[in-house]
Order: structure tokens, then C-alpha cells, then sequence
């Protein structure tokens, strides 16, 4: 982050950058292992395997070298190297987030479809359709790059009037928001981080333009946003999906 | 150089708090300052509070969040705002007053120092000036909490960090609706911003 060439590149580039370049992501990693190689983490990474349940065969493996890295002490740069090679519980959430990323464009697909919205509203939501299409496109790309990517949910909402669907929109847009400030403090790759931070605020424009659209506050949380965990919202999402 | 035996030693029972590295390190170095004097352990008290690199992220979004602050409630009120731009400004203001509250006190749990509220001066007269510079704002905001945000080295801080960076692209999106700027002006990914970069934007506004 002190690189100002690195800050200047588009995200969407680190994005595919991260998908593409493994040796990239693995130097990175790296350099990110030596500064936080600390047991702590290590602790959490395994938590949060435990919590998710399964794995792909080929993560599994690579769990097991995350743990035996952090044993190991923060100054054994191998050991940090073959943690990097496929982070289960990074792969979890960036399947979670690809999940959600589905289910929104697919939403915004049918809303578009439905005729329901005219003028400068359907700009508004084609512009943020084809921003959640790009989200699927950026994630899908991550996780093939770590393993195994989610399959695409079968979404299924409900499209009556404007008024319904925009409520509707205002809701998924929160949620969004929420479901990633509620996994910022679990990624551990730095990278992956970056990238799911630069998409959290994009749902939180959405988010924030569909609030003040209905005549709600921009900010419904107040000064602070409130995440929401793994299960809090897949209870929400899950009558949306067939 | 002071000799071992009347050198002071009050500083080995000074009490740091936190759990921070870098207290830890300032603590050793206090127990060592009572036995071969303060002056020979300054420079590595200074050492390990430079160490800590949360504090230093943390003192950075303190002196932009001090700004907006500053911004909506001051500039605000003597350029005299109305309708929907003055009842978000206000609220716009609490909020960044709140996060001024709020890093104040994480740096101090920290074991750090907070960075004193500098003097800013803005440019322009009326709303559409403010809502133009309040847009600028809140988008430099965005992209400097992602972009020092990967930094953190604490979980909870990086959890806070993210909180309240969602509410700075909630602010930007708002201003952008209410001007017809766009909503989501770096696209589908928001631009993580460099500390240089940020600098670049929001120096020329601190006056002292």
C-alpha cells in the first residue's frame, strides 16, 4: 500500500491480477506472513474452518500448512509460503460473497426485464446490475484461482410494482453491506481484503442511494455500520433462493 | 551519562496499558531508562511507538475525520445550507464527530497518542460549492480507509475501520444523489487511496 503505482491501478486489475498470478499472490502473501505470522491468526483461520464445515480436497492440504506455518513462528518464510497456496477459509468467504453477487444481478436482471422502471431510475439500476455482474465476474475469477468456485444459486423474487421491488432493492443492498463488513476481520489474505473492501462500498453506495430514494436515512445504523455474520444472512437469503 | 544508581527510578513503575507490541517494547524500555537514564532510551521509546503501525493509521483517519467534522459543522453553518443538503450535513456531521470520538479512544487503547485538531480552511461560498468539496470528501475518505485498511494489524480495529468506512460511501453516494454526480465514480470496485495520494487531496485544506 505505500507503492503509489499499486494504489493508482484499478482494483478490478488487482482483481484479476489475483486470479491470474498466483506467483504474485504467493510473493504477497508472503511478505504479509512475515509481518502477521502470528499465532492468533492461525487460531482464527481454523475457527472459522470449523465453523464453515467442509473443504475441497485440494485446500485441505493447504489448511494444514497454514497451521503447522503458524507453529512454526513468523520467521520461517517457507512455512509461510505453503500457507499461502489455497486459504480454505478465504475460499469460503469469497464463495459466500460470489453467492450473494449471484443473487443480486440475477435480481437486477429481472427488475430491468419487468419494465416496471423508465428514465433516470432504470439508468440507475441498469448501472447497478451491471456493477454486481462485474462483482461475479472479479469473484468467480478469485475463487477459481484458490479452488472450487460456488455454483450459481437459482434466485427467485418477488417483481410486483416500483414501489415493492425498489423496498426489495433497498434491502438486498443493505444486507450486501452488512454480509461483508461482517467477514472484513476474517479474510486473511491481504489482497482478498483489498478486494472485498472495495466492493463493501460499493454496496454501501447502493445501499445508500435506494435508502434515500424510499425517504430513509442514508445511514440507518447511525455512525457505524452494523455487520452481519455468515448465518444471519444466508437466514435472510435463503427464501430467495429456488 | 548518569550512573545506574541516581538515575530515576520512577519510570520502571510507570503502568502501560494495552497489550500492543509496541507498548510492550516501550515498557522494557522504561524498566531500562530507570537504570541508565531517560535520555538514553528516547530515541527507542520513540522507536516503538513508530512500530506501531495501527496507531499511525488510526491518527491518519483521526485528522480526516477531524476535517469533515470541521467541514459540516463549521463551514456548513457559514455558508448557510437549506432543504435536503442541510439536514444531511448535519447529520453528516455527528457522524463524523462520532468517528472522531471513537478513533480518539482507540488510539488511546492503543497506548498511543492522539493527533491534535489542526486548523482547515475551505474554499467556496454557497451549497454548490460545499456539496461539490463534501463529495471530494467523502470519496478521499472511501479510498483512504480501504486503502490503510489491509494495514491494520488488529482484527477489532480492522472491523471498525470497516464500519465506518461504509458509512463514508454511504455520505458520497448521498451527495452524489443530491447533485446528480455519479454515485459510483471509480465504477464497480471502489480505488483504494495511498496515504501520498490522500495528502495530496486534503493538505491544501489544513491550514496548521
Amino acid at each position: 500500500m505505500t507503492d503509489s503505482n499499486q494504489g493508482e491501478r484499478s482494483t478490478v486489475g488487482v482483481v484479476e491480477e489475483l486470479a491470474r498470478d498466483d506467483v504474485q499472490r504467493k510473493h504477497f502473501l508472503k511478505m504479509a506472513g512475515k509481518g502477521m505470522g502470528s499465532a492468533a491468526a492461525a487460531t482464527g483461520l481454523a475457527a472459522f474452518i470449523a465453523a464453515c464445515g467442509g473443504s475441497s480436497s485440494t485446500s485441505s492440504s493447504a489448511a494444514g500448512s497454514s497451521s503447522s506455518a503458524a507453529m512454526g513462528g513468523t520467521s520461517s518464510t517457507a512455512a509461510a509460503v505453503a500457507s499461502t497456496t489455497a486459504p480454505t477459509g478465504d475460499l469460503a468467504i469469497v464463495n459466500y460473497a460470489l453467492t450473494l453477487e449471484y443473487l443480486e444481478s440475477q435480481f437486477y436482471a429481472k427488475v430491468i426485464a419487468s419494465g416496471l422502471f423508465h428514465g433516470k431510475n432504470l439508468s440507475v439500476i441498469k448501472s447497478f446490475g451491471a456493477e454486481e455482474t462485474q462483482h461475479v465476474v472479479a469473484l468467480k475469477k478469485v475463487a477459481m484461482s484458490m479452488g472450487t468456485p460456488a455454483q450459481e444459486p437459482m434466485g427467485k423474487f418477488p417483481i410486483h410494482s416500483a414501489t415493492q421491488v425498489t423496498k426489495l432493492a433497498g434491502a438486498v443492498e443493505n444486507l450486501g453491506a452488512a454480509a461483508y463488513l461482517g467477514q472484513a476481520g476474517n479474510i486473511e489474505s491481504k489482497e482478498i481484503l483489498a478486494a472485498a473492501l472495495s466492493i463493501h462500498t460499493i454496496e454501501a453506495r447502493h445501499a445508500a442511494t435506494i435508502n434515500l430514494v424510499l425517504m430513509k436515512s442514508p445511514t440507518p445504523d447511525g455512525a457505524f455500520a452494523k455487520p452481519m455474520t455468515m448465518a444471519e444472512v444466508l437466514k435472510v437469503v435463503t427464501p430467495f433462493i429456488a | 551519562m548518569n550512573t545506574p544508581e541516581n538515575t530515576s527510578p520512577e519510570l520502571a513503575n510507570v503502568e502501560v496499558h494495552g497489550l500492543t507490541r509496541s507498548s510492550f517494547i516501550l515498557k522494557g524500555a522504561l524498566a531500562a531508562g530507570a537504570a541508565y537514564g531517560a535520555s538514553a532510551v528516547a530515541p527507542f521509546v520513540g522507536n516503538a511507538l513508530a512500530a506501531s503501525p495501527d496507531v499511525d493509521i488510526l491518527n491518519f483517519a483521526l485528522t480526516l475525520e477531524y476535517l469533515e467534522t470541521d467541514f459540516y459543522q463549521r463551514k456548513g453553518r457559514t455558508v448557510g445550507l437549506s432543504g435536503q443538503a442541510k439536514s444531511l450535513a448535519r447529520s453528516f456531521g455527528d457522524e463524523e464527530a462520532e468517528h472522531v470520538a471513537a478513533l480518539t479512544k482507540a488510539i488511546t487503547a492503543s497506548g498511543g497518542r492522539p493527533v491534535k485538531r489542526p486548523m482547515f480552511v475551505f474554499p467556496g461560498r454557497d451549497q454548490k460549492s460545499f456539496l461539490k468539496l463534501a463529495y471530494v470528501l467523502e470519496n478521499t475518505g472511501v479510498g483512504a480507509y480501504n486503502g490503510a485498511a489491509p494495514s491494520l494489524q488488529s482484527r477489532a480495529l480492522l472491523a471498525a475501520a470497516g464500519s465506518i468506512v461504509q458509512i463514508e460511501a454511504r455520505h458520497a453516494a448521498s451527495i452524489a444523489l443530491l447533485t446528480g454526480m455519479s454515485i459510483t465514480p471509480n465504477g464497480a470496485f471502489d480505488k483504494p487511496l495511498t496515504k501520498k495520494q490522500v495528502l495530496a487531496a486534503a493538505g491544501p485544506l489544513i491550514k496548521a
